[in-house]
């Protein structure tokens, strides 16, 4: 499958794809961060993540709409209203949530997954009433079109730069947030021993609840930048949640990192496959690859030992 | 002798009966052949609940991939009876007559070498058995060997029919891609197609179906369905006292593959036709509401539960198809939140009671306990209590 191209050109193949296999990893990333931090600390199966996502997606939607009607001096800064906005309506979702249907089922795991998916299904059906069954998308600032040429055969969206930064930027307050917090401590000492997070004094209703609007929060700012690099249906969240989940499985649920470097390993190989086979086959080769993987190491790349 | 011992108890027998009697004899005389063969199309997904009952009820294992399994028996007896429907007379137009016309169009000269063993339908009827059972073991046995289990179980077999379902569309030389394997025709030379053929089909399926609650119904009964139940409860002391969980685990799951692929055999004959949108990840779900409204402790429970969450379906989504997922989320909520038992447990709960004391205040002189300790044939607590 090599022979037809010579050693520059595929270089400049593996660069250019490795860039696709950025901008997925980056989406990948934003989403199983969120999802890592529902089910990887909390054991919630929350199939309705990819609709936070599509929320967050139509804020953006809506904003990018509001700024061009109202404020079109300041259309080339919307995005950044546009995801904070999106961040706290999917919190704020996510928390309602939480407090009506999760917290209970925390003692039954697999039915919170039935549940959820039940509200999935409920706000497709609402995002297609409210916004319609046609896909939307938004206009990006000008700013944000084009490419940067980094050398003659590789050149670089820069809407994928953008969405690669902000990646960054969200998974350092992430971790941030997770491990040098008071916040973030008290979540992860929740997780680890629940009995003994209550005795010590600590509220483990209202960890529960913020840890979950945090996860909704995170996946609608991935929404948000979902938009930058594809339009938005009412359906879109759903082709996202089987890879998101295997992503967070197969880092290791409890692990940041683990959640990372299993976005990364998994979007590269399926990017740089989709080029020598067809999208499908990319696909199946991978996930196959990851289901392999983790018959024979089920915890995952990295798991975090919690004595039980 | 106590009951247990027993395969069916009396109440459980009389369920058993009423079920047979509206299958076999209500349905088809209301119905005509069409709504009769909705029926039977929504009674094939009944199999896959069955399955789950057995793996989930009472096994505690939930499989969010049983549309593989639904769909690998489904996709073994579309092949043969599309093996059947392209014989050379029938494809003589085509550039390479005598193989599946969706094949022809992508250019593919000759029949795969899989395909071939599916003109017989001896190995075919075999396959669609043995092929599901074989991919559930393998999936069952990595995964339960090494103790994984519950959501990561879940979710590694939602991932297993998403790359099943990719497979199909992608591959579409071989499988007929995302429309599937239509415009199959006959049987043997018999035309499945006309009126009668879907009557005798139904009876057929139904008698399939009876035989698969018997079996159902002797393993919860047996020995192996209170090691189940027990597992389900508490793995740890079952694994202590010497018994091998994983292997009961790969049973259950196995048995569970072997009753949707049946399904789905069932499915190609009755609709006529297979394809991917009953393989993937929300048929899969789609198939556990049905055990879950039904009632995942109860065999006949998942029946009703089949056949009214369908009907609902049909008649919402032909008049109000926008309120119909609406109506789909919330029953999933609702079940989850408010009825873990489903129709079953509001059954044992609310209404066999009052049926049991009507009964009783008839016939005073019979004694209703025995029958009410272990007859509770829909009953959440009589599987689970250790009460032997």
């Amino acid at each position: 499958m090599f022979g037809d191209y010579s050693i520059g050109d595929l270089g400049s193949i593996f660069v250019m794809q490795g860039f696709a296999g950025l901008i997925l990893f980056s989406v990948y990333v934003l989403m199983a961060l969120g999802l890592a931090i529902i089910f990887g600390q909390m054991g919630v199966i929350n199939m309705a993540h990819g609709e936070f996502m599509i929320l967050g997606a139509y804020v953006t939607w809506m904003t990018s709409n509001f700024f061009q009607a109202f404020l079109p001096s300041l259309f080339s800064g919307y995005f950044f209203v546009a995801m904070i906005l999106a961040f706290f309506a999917s919190g704020a979702l996510g928390m309602l949530v939480e407090w009506a249907l999760i917290r209970h089922l925390y003692k039954r795991p697999l039915d919170t997954l039935l549940a959820t998916w039940g509200l999935s299904l409920i706000l497709q059906q609402a995002y297609r009433s409210i916004f319609g069954a046609r896909e939307v998308g938004v206009e990006l600032p000008q700013w944000m079109l084009g490419s940067q040429k980094v050398t003659d055969s590789i050149e670089v969206p820069i809407n994928g730069i953008f969405v690669m930064c902000l990646t960054l930027l969200i998974t350092i307050a992430v971790a941030y947030v997770m491990y040098k917090s008071r916040w973030g401590r008290q979540v992860r000492a929740v997780v680890q021993n629940r009995i003994m997070a209550g005795a010590v004094g600590i509220n483990t209703e209202r960890v529960d609840c913020y840890t979950f609007g945090l996860g909704c929060g995170i996946a609608g700012i991935a929404g948000s930048a979902f938009t930058m690099i594809g339009s938005t249906g009412p359906t879109s969240g759903q082709l996202y949640i089987v890879d998101t989940f295997l992503v967070v499985v197969f880092g290791g649920a409890a692990s940041l990192v683990g959640t990372i470097a299993s976005a990364f390993s998994i979007s590269q190989t399926q990017s740089t496959l989709e080029f020598f086979m067809s999208g499908s086959m990319a696909k199946v080769l991978t996930l196959l690859a990851v289901v392999g993987i983790l018959m024979l190491r089920p915890q995952g790349l990295f798991a975090l030992k919690v004595r039980k | 002798m106590n009951d247990n011992a027993r395969f069916v108890n009396r109440k459980e027998l009389m369920g058993i009966l009423v079920l047979a009697v509206l299958l076999v004899v209500i349905l088809p005389l209301s119905l005509d052949v069409f709504r009769l063969n909705l029926v039977a199309k929504y009674l094939t997904y009944a199999f896959v609940a069955l399955g789950l009952v057995i793996c989930w009820g009472f096994g505690g294992i939930l499989s969010l991939g049983q549309g593989v399994f639904f769909g690998l028996g489904g996709y073994c007896m579309a092949m043969f009876l599309k093996l059947e429907a392209s014989s050379p007379e029938n494809t003589k137009i085509q550039s390479t007559p005598g193989i599946p016309d969706f094949m022809d169009w992508n250019q593919i000269t000759s029949l795969p070498l899989f395909w071939k063993p599916f003109h017989s339908l001896t190995f075919t009827v075999i396959a669609i058995i043995v092929v599901p059972a074989f991919f559930a073991f393998i999936i069952g046995a990595a995964m339960f060997k090494r103790r994984v289990g519950g959501t990561y179980f879940a979710i590694i077999t939602q991932a297993v029919a998403a790359i099943l379902t990719i497979l199909i569309v992608g591959q579409q030389g071989y499988t007929g891609g995302i429309n599937g394997m239509t415009d199959l025709r006959t049987l043997k030379g018999w035309d499945i197609r006309p009126d009668h053929a879907k009557i005798v089909l139904y009876f057929f399926e139904v008698a399939l179906l009876f035989g698969c609650i018997f079996i159902a119904q002797f393993i919860r009964r047996s020995k192996l369905g209170r090691i189940l139940v027990a597992m389900r409860e508490k793995e740890d002391r079952v694994r202590f006292s010497g018994y091998s969980v994983a292997n009961f685990k790969i049973f259950a799951f196995c048995v569970a593959a072997m009753f949707a692929a049946i399904g789905g055999a069932m499915f190609a004959l009755n609709v006529g036709f297979m394809s991917p949108s009953f393989v993937g990840i929300v048929p899969s779900i789609e198939m556990v509401i049905y055990t879950a409204v039904g009632g995942r402790l109860s065999i006949l429970g998942a029946v009703y539960g089949t056949l009214l969450v369908n009907f609902a379906k049909t008649s919402l989504s032909e008049s109000f198809p926008e309120l119909w997922l609406f109506g789909l989320g919330g029953l999933f909520i609702a079940v989850v939140l408010a009825f873990p038992n489903g129709l079953a447990g509001i059954w044992g709960d609310y209404i066999q009671p009052r049926i049991d004391r009507l009964f009783a205040s008839r016939k005073s002189g019979s004694d209703p306990k025995a029958d009410s300790k272990n007859g509770k044939s829909f009953g959440p607590v009589a599987d689970g209590a250790p009460a032997e």
